[in-house]
């Protein structure tokens, strides 16, 4: 394993801040554990792609500005998700060069190469896939469009899930299959998001396994709304959570994301 | 069926009996967005089932066919390198193409928009006292809707493909690039096939059943006579060899081969961006077209001709180079990318938006993720349907992974909706939630506060869940909403996390 000097910036992402904050709580306890420095820049807000996926660039560039400011001086910007990395990596460029200066596409170049999903951090820079992480439940994989294909992130959560101790992994059927989330898609195009979303629910359902696990919680609160619409009785957790559980914790992470507030 | 079959041509000076089937009108104006198209489509449980089983089909046999050949990333580069070569220099490469064609015999004619197109055709077919065409398969002629165009001017055109002749005797309209009757099931064809083909020629043979092979003996008998008796085919072309002054056209069934080789006269559409700089380029795009579209190794059919030969083939051979809007896109520096596509359809085959709601609800020949990019370019974006076509898409990336030449659609989808934003600004609810949203990522602090609120109702909502909230139907309707909790990360950091660190620091420093 091999663990940086500097410190490790965590970018929770606007939704797990707010949505989801048993998942950046995971991402800092298992960084930490470890052995990584990790902060919380307060001045973070979001990656911007809601507006930049909806066509609003101009409403997308307060976020890339504020992106590079606050995380300008870290040596490693880690967030817990496919989509919003991969936004930062994959459309800062672009409207920084569209909308922005000469400056501001130096600085959003400089941060590109620094800013991983926690899966790649984990794997590629601390080199690590057995985390030490315990949880003893049956799970299936959804690896979450942008994930896959933006920031492509490979067969690394696989790795790591695989190396989980009490784990058992079902391969999910057609798993590299939009769920219908797709960000604002999901609003301008309710039906056809549900219906991709029932086909996805279907192939879990098939699976038997206990919990739906993923790289991102946008794409859980899509899928994990229909399960539990429906009363399905399985449980979404993001792969960050099961990684920081540990035969030390009483209770596993991931029952805390089905109750309300899910204090710990 | 559809009632109108017998309905006479309208907005002509001469009113006369339809000669083939209509098909159902498409107006733009009024036509409505693709949501609402959608929703109509996802409740045909037939459409469903069809689509799905002839989607997945065709994507497993894809990747099989694919994976075959080691060097496959290699190929779409060079794909995309060559085409975006043809592009750059394509004012160049254009009049090189007509050079070789007029030296090969062939009478070269250009055309700025469908009108054009059209009337071309239209002169060229009467000049030859012909009241009929038999037709090869093709896009371009789909797209300027030659075939209405043409029965208004009293000239029948008949479709030769399969999947065109079904599509044609059902009073229907394509709803795939490469399959366009992808929507119909056999028995549906059966039944198409009993009611229409004896009105347009040979009938079907007696206890005709949905067996595929006795369906396809029936399209094969009917269209005989047509083959024989045509003077003028019409066909597209996938590629234009500027060097040579070759078409060629690829095809399954050989009916194209029947088009291009029996008439007297040929007509082929060709949109300015079929061309392609040298003969030898045609060995890329013969390994990615095939493999793409069909999963086939390699198409049954390959057909290139350059000009007139001499007492083989048709003696007169006329192409009319199209570009209806293609310049425009052109001009584009993200959109141009659309104009390198070769028609395959894989994009639309891997789609999970296409799979489900099939190639009607785009309302335009083009469906699917090109659809989405190519048709509010070509056509613009004043009609709502055209303005919706760039958010007809989760931006799942399926697409762009496939695509032979390697159109980035995502990144050319968020660039239309871009447009589509920056060219129609009024007011909406969207616009106004856009810009305050905006506005409260530009700062931590902003967006701590909105997130007070969101804690607020976390503690205020009963239960876990969200269910029906009225403003929220488009989710709630079907999803239950995961209530926010009553404590955000960045309060819990700032309770816990923050002062702790603090005092570590301190105690470092003591």
């Amino acid at each position: 394993m091999s663990v940086p000097t500097g410190t490790v910036a965590l970018f929770a992402t606007c939704i797990n801040d707010m949505m989801f904050p048993d998942t950046p709580k995971a991402v800092l306890r298992l960084l930490e554990r470890l052995g990584c420095t990790v902060d919380f820049p307060l001045q973070q807000t979001c990656c911007g792609q809601m507006f930049t996926n909806t066509g609003y660039f101009k409403q997308a560039m307060p976020s890339v500005r504020n992106f590079v400011d606050t995380f300008g001086p870290y040596e490693w910007v880690v967030g817990p998700s496919g989509s919003c990395i991969g936004s930062v990596r994959d459309q800062h460029p672009m409207l920084a060069k569209r909308l922005g200066d000469p400056g501001l596409q130096r600085e959003v170049d400089a941060i590109v190469a620094k800013t991983l999903d926690l899966s790649e951090f984990l794997v590629d820079v601390l080199e690590v896939t057995d985390v030490g992480a315990y949880f003893p439940h049956t799970v299936t994989y959804h690896s979450t469009c942008h994930s896959l294909r933006v920031t492509k992130v490979g067969d690394r959560p696989y790795k790591l899930l695989r190396a989980v101790k009490g784990l058992t992994l079902i391969e999910l059927n057609d798993s590299d299959q939009c769920c219908g989330f797709g960000g604002t898609f999901s609003v301008k195009n309710p039906d056809t998001s549900v219906a991709m979303g029932t086909d996805k629910m279907r192939n879990v359902l098939d699976t038997g396994a206990e919990y739906l696990v993923a790289g991102d919680n946008s794409c859980l609160l899509h899928v994990g709304g229909l399960l539990s619409r429906n009363e399905a009785g399985v449980k979404t957790i993001h792969l960050a959570e099961i990684l920081a559980s540990t035969e030390a914790d009483l209770v596993p992470a991931g029952s805390a994301t089905t109750q309300a507030g899910g204090v710990r | 069926m559809s009632p109108d079959r017998t309905k006479t041509v309208q907005d002509t000076a001469v009113t006369h009996e339809r000669r083939t089937p209509a098909p159902p009108p498409v107006t733009l104006i009024g036509m409505p967005k693709f949501p609402k198209n959608a929703k109509k489509e996802l409740a045909n449980a037939q459409l469903r089932s069809n689509l799905r089983h002839a989607t997945t089909t065709i994507r497993n046999k894809r990747v099989k066919v694919v994976n075959e050949l080691p060097h496959w990333e290699d190929l779409r580069l060079a794909g995309e390198a060559i085409k975006n070569r043809t592009l750059r220099h394509l004012d160049d490469y254009l009049l090189q193409l007509e050079a070789s064609l007029t030296a090969n015999g062939a009478i070269v004619h250009w055309a700025n928009d469908a009108a054009e197109a059209n009337q071309i055709v239209i002169d060229i077919t009467r000049s030859k006292g012909a009241d009929e065409v038999v037709k090869v398969k093709s896009m371009a002629t789909q797209e300027i809707d030659l075939n209405e165009a043409l029965e208004e001017a009293g000239i029948a055109a008949w479709e030769t493909d399969l999947a065109e002749l079904i599509v044609q005797l059902g009073h229907d309209r394509p709803s795939h690039i490469l399959v366009p009757a992808i929507h119909r099931n056999r028995s549906e064809v059966r039944e198409i096939f009993l009611e229409e083909m004896a009105r347009y020629g040979t009938p079907p043979p007696d206890g005709l059943t949905d067996d595929p092979a006795m369906l396809a003996g029936a399209a094969r008998v009917h269209l005989r006579d047509k083959f024989m008796r045509a003077k003028v085919a019409v066909s597209g072309a996938n590629f234009a060899i500027a060097d040579s002054g070759t078409l060629v056209v690829v095809e399954s069934e050989g009916n194209g081969r029947m088009c291009l080789t029996l008439p007297e006269t040929l007509i082929s559409i060709v949109g300015i961006e079929k061309t392609l700089p040298t003969f030898a380029d045609l060995e890329v795009f013969l390994q990615l077209l095939p493999r793409s579209s069909t999963a086939e190794r390699m198409n049954p059919y390959t057909s290139m001709w350059s000009g007139v030969q001499a007492g083989d083939g048709p003696q007169e051979v006329h192409v009319v180079l199209v570009d209806n809007g293609r310049t425009k896109v052109l001009a584009d520096e993200v959109g141009r990318q659309a104009l390198r596509c070769i028609r395959c359809s894989a994009c639309l085959n891997i789609c999970p938006v296409y799979e489900r709601v099939g190639g009607h609800a785009y309302g335009s020949v083009y469906p699917g993720p090109i659809g989405a990019i190519l048709t509010p370019q070509l056509r613009g974006t004043a009609s709502e349907v055209d303005q919706s076509l760039p958010y007809a898409s989760s931006l799942c990336g399926a697409c762009f992974e496939v695509c032979p030449v390697r159109i980035n659609i995502p990144e050319v989808l968020v660039h239309l909706r871009n447009k589509v934003v920056e060219e129609h600004h009024g007011p909406s609810a969207w616009s106004i939630g856009m810009k305050a949203g905006g506005w409260v990522m530009g700062k931590g602090s902003r967006f701590g506060t909105l997130e007070k609120g969101a804690e607020l109702f976390g503690a205020v909502w009963p239960g876990a869940t969200v269910g029906h909230i009225p403003g929220t139907g488009a989710w709630t309707g079907a999803r239950d909403l995961k209530k926010p909790p009553t404590e955000t990360f960045r309060d819990w950091w700032v309770k816990n996390e923050k002062a702790k660190r603090k005092g570590d620091a301190e105690q470092k420093d003591a």
